[in-house]
């Protein structure tokens, strides 16, 4: 801590433009070597960081998903036993879902946001920087329990009373119920942070109406997840409380409920669809726009749409639970928002294709994705608007028929689009272009590949195969269509080792992108790539929803803010009008030992409830180191 | 790309209060967020209630003296909390030290009350359902009180520093006392589900 404080003294209209550059550049860094990486709050920095780890989670979620494939390529297979392949198909789901869809839709996100709005950082740069060291914390809990044999093995929705204490000996579900924990405050962190980003820290001039469309899905998407995660964290709290102090939420012998856990659970299972989804329409609509050389078509109504899908979301979740025995009126009542929410995805198409017909498009790989995208989602959508209807979920409920349909919403709906943006924002991230021609190929096997693996799944269900079996006898008539979906599991692993290949191989010795390679609109593509890490050296001044189409070449910005503290803009909420000059944190270590403090606390209270209490000091502790002021111009107004 | 410059800045001020700070907004995320969690626990509750052949299960009411003592305490606390934040919002420092000084006690005083409220819920967490999530709706607010009393005694340590006389710091006395309100609103539905309900 120093003696005196220190006050932002110099205004960036007194230096010229290399000096500008210069002082911004010192003022902004993350220094080199251990520390610096560890303390860092660029949200460039965290936001690659958190993109390649949740990659890294695919890629470990995919040899699972290899492993269950060759396992289930003929029947009494003995390659893994029941125990393993329990804990194998629960990891699987739950990793995608907890460690890469919902993390890297935000990673993207916690990158692209602060540039695309035209501001310096993100909103609360060390909860950014927290957040990450949390999700990687949660992340590393799931995979070395599992690596110790004492993976879950209660599924990725963990039911009671299966999960129950009951049922379920050892700490296996606990493990599950605390990796939620830790990546569901990753996740709210993120969200309140990109609220904040989108409402506050937008360039002047943004107003409502010219907010880029992956933006806008961003707001969406983290409302969604601030209204839907505190249910699974209120659920698996309480499960782990049954487990550990002998509560009786889900115990029906004394006036628990095993029911009120699938009410829990999907009240935040369905948004989390489109927690992963909303990211991804987003993305596409950016993409189509870029590619077909014209702003997209029908702005308003892709973001009314973005915002009723939101909405809608949490009218679904009885859906899950069709077959549970709810009252009759109950399920229809949930099968009408289940079927309406099609509507919103139908505009969304529809605006995507005009958008695409009356532009030029451009057939490079992101839009080969985007298309895939779209071929692919419809299907999965009609399987969905099937499965919405009672009679027809009854018989297919539990069955590869669902395995079959939520891969192709999340593989089709999600994965694709998020292909397709790392194809486009890859050189923003690196400077570099990734190859077209790895590109292609990488789209042609995946999506053959894809659809190969995922298709022959609704016929299996269909025929009555049950999901989460770790084998099948040989007088079923499973054997045939099992065989062909892994080999064309196969084919579908080829495609994303490509993907990987090109990124690895661009990274190192892409073409160099310039700023704008596809020449796009919107603000993140007015900045070098990688971006300087103060970001712009001017604050962007916007008046339309595509300021590089609008004045090709040139750019309004604003002047005035201090180079000697990191200092954004705060604008007002609709109009995006200058509010003040506010300053954005400095680069601490306190965020990391935080992260360290809560993870001590989270794992110990998996053995003891007294963790709570004990482990909560340190918490307090490193929560005040990061907070007390440290004299710096930062701290101070 | 040539810039060109349409807008000075520079005679914005160098920290916003209120809707103009970033703090301010996040505040108001995590209240929703945890403003969220107490809807779904008071949701378990109503959901338990809805199926259980009788309400509380196998258990007397909750006395209602402490609680409604604690209701006193909280309600009478949001008046000087406002005018802690009014205080604040015209950087009077004095007036703010006195303020914050206030408040840690009306931190202390509930948590004390809370106490006995746990002793007068006339269930234990572990006997059945209904105990559990009375303990669980109970605990969640006093976790609030906790992690609240925390904030305002580190914040009032700094009011007393050299750091103290400063926008910024102003601007979290109002966004603190602001949360208070929160914590007080939200005892409100938990005070009539805990005491009220258990009585239809």
């Amino acid at each position: 801590m120093t003696d005196t404080i220190a006050h932002a003294q110099i205004l960036d209209t007194e230096l010229e433009r290399p000096r500008l550059t210069g002082q911004l550049a010192e003022t902004w860094k993350t220094e080199s070597g251990l520390w610096g990486a560890l303390s860092t709050v660029d949200h460039k920095i965290i936001g690659r960081r958190y993109i390649t780890t949740a990659f890294v989670f695919l890629l470990l979620g995919g040899v699972l998903a290899i492993l269950m494939r060759l396992q289930l390529a003929g029947p009494e297979q003995r390659l893994i036993g029941p125990d393993r392949y329990n804990q194998i198909f629960t990891i699987h789901g739950a990793n995608m879902m907890f460690l890469f869809a919902v993390p890297v839709m935000e990673a993207m996100g916690v990158y692209l946001v602060p540039l695309m709005v035209g501001t310096r950082n993100i909103a609360f740069p060390r909860l950014n920087a927290f957040s990450y060291w949390m999700f990687l914390a949660g992340g590393l809990v799931l995979w070395i329990s599992f690596a110790l044999d004492m993976g879950p093995d209660v599924g990725w929705f963990a039911y009671v009373p299966l999960s129950g204490p009951q049922y379920a000996p050892g700490k296996r579900a606990d493990i599950w119920a605390q990796m939620i924990t830790f990546t569901e405050v990753a996740a709210l962190a993120v969200a309140v942070e990109i609220v904040v980003t989108v409402f506050k820290q937008r360039a002047p001039g943004m107003s409502l109406d010219r907010i880029p469309l992956f933006v806008w899905a961003m707001l969406v998407t983290s409302f969604v997840v601030i209204m839907a995660m505190p249910a699974i964290m209120v659920a698996s709290t309480s499960l782990i409380l049954d487990r550990l102090v002998g509560t009786h939420f889900f115990n029906p012998a004394e006036g628990g409920d095993v029911l009120l856990w699938q009410h829990l659970f999907w009240f935040f299972g369905h948004p989390e669809v489109y927690i992963i989804f909303i990211p991804a329409v987003g993305m596409v609509s950016t993409l189509v726009a870029t590619f077909s050389r014209r702003p997209v078509y029908g702005y308003l109504a892709l973001v009314v749409a973005l915002i009723g899908t939101g909405i809608l979301a949490f009218g679904l979740w009885v859906h899950h639970m069709f077959t549970t025995g709810l009252p009759r009126l109950g399920e229809s009542f949930f099968t009408a928002p289940s079927m309406a929410i099609a509507i919103p995805s139908g505009v969304q198409i529809f605006c995507w294709i005009a958008t695409l017909w009356e532009g030029r498009p451009v057939f490079k790989t992101p839009l080969l994705f985007v298309i895939g995208f779209i071929v692919t989602f419809v299907i999965g959508g009609l399987t969905g608007v099937m499965v919405a209807s009672v009679p027809f979920d009854t018989q297919v409920h539990d069955t590869y028929f669902v395995v079959a349909h939520f891969h192709y919403v999340l593989i089709g709906g999600a994965v694709f689009p998020l292909l397709g943006a790392v194809y486009y924002w890859f050189p923003k991230f690196t400077g570099r272009m990734m190859s077209e021609r790895l590109g292609r190929w990488a789209f042609g096997l995946i999506f053959i590949g894809f659809h190969a693996t995922f298709f022959p799944m609704h016929i299996l269900g269909l025929e009555g195969m049950p999901r989460r079996v770790y084998t099948y006898q040989p007088d079923l008539p499973w054997h045939g269509l099992n065989l062909f979906a892994s080999a064309s599991a196969v084919v579908l692993a080829a495609g994303f080792l490509v993907f990987f290949i090109d990124v690895v191989m661009s990274a190192r010795s892409g073409n160099l992108a310039g700023d704008n390679p596809w020449d796009a609109p919107t603000l993140e593509w007015a900045t070098s790539s990688p971006p300087p890490a103060y970001n712009f050296a001017h604050m962007p001044v916007v008046s339309g929803a595509h300021p590089l189409w609008e004045q090709p070449g040139a750019l309004n910005v604003a002047d005035g803010l201090h180079t000697d503290r990191r200092e954004v803009l705060v604008t007002a909420i609709t109009t995006a009008a200058p509010q003040a000059r506010e300053s954005s944190p400095q680069n601490s270590i306190w965020p990391l030992l935080t992260a360290i403090a809560t993870s001590i606390m989270l794992i110990w209270s998996i053995f003891s409830p007294w963790a709570v209490v004990w482990g909560s000091i340190p918490i307090a502790i490193t929560l005040i180191g990061w907070f007390w002021p440290k004299g710096t111009p930062e701290d101070e107004a | 790309m040539k810039e060109r410059v349409v807008l000075d800045l520079s005679k914005l001020p160098l920290h916003g209060l209120g809707p103009a700070s970033v703090t301010w907004w996040g505040t108001l995320g995590f209240m929703l967020i945890e403003g969220t969690g107490f809807a779904l626990v008071i949701a378990v509750y109503l959901y338990l209630m809805s199926l259980a052949p009788v309400w509380p299960l196998n258990a007397q009411p909750p006395d209602v003296l402490a609680g409604t003592l604690m209701t006193v305490v909280l309600a009478a606390s949001v008046i000087p909390n406002i005018m802690l934040s009014r205080w604040a919002e015209h950087q009077d420092l004095r007036k703010v030290r006195i303020g914050m000084v206030v408040m840690s006690a009306l931190g202390i005083v509930p948590l004390i009350i809370r106490v006995f409220e746990f002793a007068a819920l006339n269930v234990k967490w572990d006997t059945n359902a209904y105990g559990s999530v009375v303990w669980t709706l109970l605990g969640l607010h006093t976790t609030h009180i906790v992690t609240d009393l925390i904030d305002t005694l580190v914040l009032t340590a700094l009011m007393f520093s050299r750091h103290g006389d400063n926008l910024r710091r102003y601007g979290d006395v109002q966004d603190n006392a602001m949360y208070w309100n929160f914590v007080v609103a939200a005892w409100l539905p938990i005070y009539g589900c805990i005491y009220w309900l258990a009585r239809i």
